[in-house]
C-alpha cells in the first residue's frame, strides 16, 4: 500500500504542470492575502520577511555553499541594494504616480550590488578560505564606514521616510525570480563549473573550466540578488541606517545557509523559513499573543519571568543556534541534497540508473 | 606533423633547477613515453606543458599555438587531455558530473541563455549529457552515472579519470602514471586498453610511467630524464641498453 501511494507521489511530482500550477497558486495567495485580511498584518510582515531572507540565503548558498568560499559581505551588497533603492525612488523616480516604476528600482539595486560583487570578486582570483573571509569583512567595513560619513545619504543617522511598496506580491514575484534564476545557473554550466571549484580548482581548470569567469558570474549573481532582497527590504522597514547591515545581519544569512544545508536550494529556503519563524516566535510580543490561552494561573509568572526577557535570549540563542548547527549537524536539513523539484528534468534523467541493456533501474 | 614541440624549456623553483633544457618532437598519432626515477621532473613537464607552472625560460608549441603564458584552461581548450598521478577527480560530484564538467569550453552558451535556460542551453545541454552517456558507456560506467565519484573503487575512478580527460575532446592526452597502484595483469589490461583508446580516439599519447614493463611494451618512442635534464631518447631497445640509463635506474654496475 505504502508502495503504491509512494509511485503515486513520484508521479505526481514528475508532471510538467506541477511547478507551474503551484506558482499560480501562490501568486493568486500573494495578492488574496492582504487584498482579504486573510491573516494578519503581522503574519503578513512576517511572510514578506520570509521572502527577502529565502533570496538573501539562496544567493549567499551560491558562494559559501556550491562554491565553498566564505563571504561575509552579504549585509554589505544588501546595504547598496537598499540604499541604491531607496535614494531611487525618493530622489530620482516618480514613484508615487507611477507605483510601476518599483521594480525599476530594485532592479537597479541589484545591478549596481552585482557591479560591487565585480569587485569583491577580483581579489578571490589570488585567495581563498581564510582569506577571503577576511577580505569581504573588510569591504562590508567598507561599505559600513562610507553610508556613514556620506551626509548627503543620511550619514550614521540613516535614511527614514522610505515609501512602503514592497508589498506581499512583489516579494513572491522577486522570490519566485531570483530563486528561479540561481538554480538555473546551478544548473548549467557555469553551476557545474562553481562545484568543480570547491571540489578542485586546479583540476577544474584543467578540465577546460574558465575558474575566472565562473567565480565573477558566481560573486556577480549573488550579489545582484542580495542587492534586491536589500531593495526589498528598504521598502518594507521604511527606514535604513549603515546600522541595519552590519555583521549581524550577514550572521543571520550564514545560520540560514548552514541550517538549511550547503549546496541546496531547497534547503536554503527551508534553513530561512524556519529561522525567521523561530526568531519571530521568540519576540516577547509574539509569543504573549500566542500564549494568553494559558490559565492566568500558568501565563503569569511565565509571562513575568520568561517571555519579557525573551528579547535578551534571543541574541543568545541566534549565536548558540548556529554553534550547534555547526557542531552536530554540519549538513544540515538538507545538505547537498535537493528536492527533486528544483533539479531540470534532463538532468534527473541523466542521472537515472541504466542497466547494460540500456533499461532504466 | 609535429604537433607537440618544447624547445629548450626550462623551469626554477626558487633556486632549484626542476627542469633544464627540455625538448621534446612529439609527433601526430605517436606515443612516447618519458621515465625517469622520482623527483627527475616528469609531473613538471606536464605542468609546464598544461599551464599550471609557467616555464622560465623556452617555448612549448602545440600546433605551432605558443603554449607559455596561456591558463590552463585556454591550453585545455585546443584539446589537449590529462590525467593526474594522484587521481583528482571531482570526489563528491557523480560520475555523470565529473565528466560533464569537462565539457565546458565546447559548451557553447551564454551565461543569459543559462541563467534563463532559454537560446542554445536546451540544445547544448542535451548534447552534452549525450556525449558523456556516450563516453561512460564506452568505458562501461554507465550504470554508475548517477553514483558519488569517491564511492567508486581505485579501478574504476582510474577508468573515469581517463574518460573525464577524453570529454575534453583531446589530441593530445597526457597519462600521469597510469598503472600507479595495479598489479601486473591490470597492467597488461590497461597497455591493451592505451592502444585501443589510441585508436579509437585519434589520440597522440605522451605518458609518465614507473612500470618498464608498460613502457617497453607500447611506448614507440621513449624519453629518460634525471634530476631535470634528459639523459637519453629512443625507440624502446635502444633505451634498455643504454649504459647511461642503467646507471641511473639501476646504479652503477659493480663488478665483483
Amino acid at each position: 500500500m505504502s508502495a503504491l501511494l509512494k509511485d503515486a507521489w513520484d508521479g505526481l511530482l514528475d508532471q510538467s504542470w506541477l511547478v507551474p500550477t503551484l506558482l499560480l497558486i501562490g501568486l493568486g495567495l500573494a495578492f488574496a492575502i492582504p487584498e482579504y485580511n486573510w491573516l494578519n498584518k503581522y503574519i503578513q510582515l512576517v511572510l514578506m520577511y520570509i521572502g527577502i531572507n529565502i533570496i538573501l540565503t539562496v544567493s549567499l548558498n551560491l558562494v559559501n555553499g556550491y562554491m565553498g568560499e566564505f563571504s561575509l559581505a552579504h549585509a554589505g551588497f544588501m546595504a547598496i541594494g537598499a540604499y541604491t533603492a531607496a535614494l531611487l525612488t525618493m530622489k530620482v523616480l516618480p514613484v508615487v504616480a507611477y507605483p510601476v516604476l518599483f521594480p525599476l528600482a530594485v532592479l537597479t539595486g541589484g545591478i549596481v550590488a552585482a557591479i560591487m560583487g565585480l569587485i569583491v570578486a577580483v581579489p578571490s582570483f589570488k585567495i581563498r578560505g581564510d582569506y577571503l573571509a577576511i577580505i569581504t569583512l573588510a569591504f562590508l567595513m567598507i561599505v559600513k564606514s562610507v553610508i556613514e560619513n556620506i551626509d548627503y545619504i543620511g550619514g550614521p543617522r540613516g535614511i527614514p521616510g522610505i515609501k512602503r511598496l514592497t508589498t506581499l506580491p512583489w516579494v513572491f514575484f522577486w522570490t519566485v525570480a531570483t530563486v528561479w534564476m540561481i538554480r538555473n545557473f546551478v544548473y548549467s554550466k557555469y553551476g557545474r563549473g562553481v562545484l568543480s571549484i570547491r571540489e578542485d580548482e586546479i583540476a577544474s581548470d584543467l578540465m577546460s573550466v574558465n575558474t575566472k569567469r565562473v567565480k565573477f558570474l558566481a560573486f556577480m549573481l549573488s550579489s545582484f540578488c542580495a542587492g534586491i532582497a536589500g531593495a526589498l527590504f528598504a521598502h518594507l522597514l521604511q527606514f535604513i541606517s549603515p546600522r541595519v547591515f552590519d555583521i549581524i545581519k550577514t550572521t543571520d544569512v550564514l545560520i540560514m545557509v548552514y541550517l538549511g544545508g550547503i549546496a541546496s536550494i531547497g534547503g536554503s529556503i527551508l534553513g530561512a523559513t524556519a529561522y525567521t519563524a523561530l526568531m519571530e516566535l521568540l519576540r516577547p510580543s509574539t509569543m504573549v499573543a500566542l500564549l494568553n490561552w494559558l490559565p492566568d494561573l500558568v501565563f503569569d509568572p511565565l509571562n513575568q519571568y520568561i517571555i519579557q526577557n525573551l528579547g535578551v535570549w534571543r541574541m543568545v540563542i541566534m549565536p548558540l543556534l548556529l554553534v550547534l548547527v555547526m557542531l552536530y549537524w554540519p549538513r544540515g536539513m538538507m545538505g547537498q541534497r535537493e528536492f527533486r523539484g528544483f533539479i531540470p528534468r534532463r538532468d534527473r534523467d541523466a542521472h537515472r540508473r541504466i542497466n547494460t541493456r540500456g533499461e532504466k533501474l | 606533423m609535429t604537433l607537440l614541440a618544447a624547445t629548450e624549456v626550462r623551469h626554477l623553483f626558487g633556486g632549484l633547477c626542476a627542469v633544464a633544457d627540455f625538448n621534446l618532437d612529439l609527433q601526430a598519432g605517436q606515443l612516447m613515453g618519458i621515465i625517469g626515477p622520482n623527483g627527475a621532473g616528469k609531473t613538471t613537464i606536464f605542468n609546464l606543458i598544461t599551464g599550471v607552472y609557467q616555464a622560465t625560460q623556452g617555448s612549448i608549441r602545440f600546433k605551432g599555438t605558443e603554449l607559455v603564458g596561456l591558463t590552463p584552461h585556454q591550453i585545455t581548450a585546443l584539446r589537449i587531455g590529462r590525467t593526474f598521478q594522484n587521481i583528482r577527480l571531482f570526489r563528491d560530484l557523480s560520475v555523470l558530473d565529473n565528466v560533464r564538467i569537462a565539457h565546458y569550453a565546447q559548451a557553447n552558451y551564454s551565461p543569459l541563455e543559462a541563467l534563463l535556460h532559454i537560446g542554445r542551453y536546451r540544445h547544448e545541454e542535451q548534447r552534452i549529457i549525450d556525449n558523456t552517456r556516450r563516453l561512460l558507456g564506452i568505458f562501461k560506467l554507465e550504470h554508475l552515472a548517477g553514483e558519488t565519484a569517491k564511492n567508486l573503487p581505485y579501478g574504476l575512478q582510474r577508468r573515469l579519470e581517463i574518460a573525464r580527460a577524453l570529454a575534453i575532446d583531446p589530441e593530445l592526452l597526457l597519462l600521469d602514471e597510469p598503472a600507479a597502484g595495479m598489479n601486473p595483469n591490470e597492467i597488461d589490461q590497461l597497455m591493451e586498453f592505451i592502444q585501443w583508446i589510441r585508436t579509437e580516439f585519434k589520440l597522440t599519447i605522451l605518458l609518465i610511467e614507473h612500470q618498464m614493463k608498460l613502457v617497453m611494451g607500447i611506448c614507440e618512442r621513449i624519453k629518460v630524464l634525471d634530476f631535470g635534464e634528459t639523459l637519453a631518447e629512443g625507440p624502446p631497445l635502444a633505451i634498455q641498453n643504454d649504459p647511461k640509463v642503467l646507471e641511473a635506474y639501476l646504479g652503477q654496475e659493480s663488478v665483483g
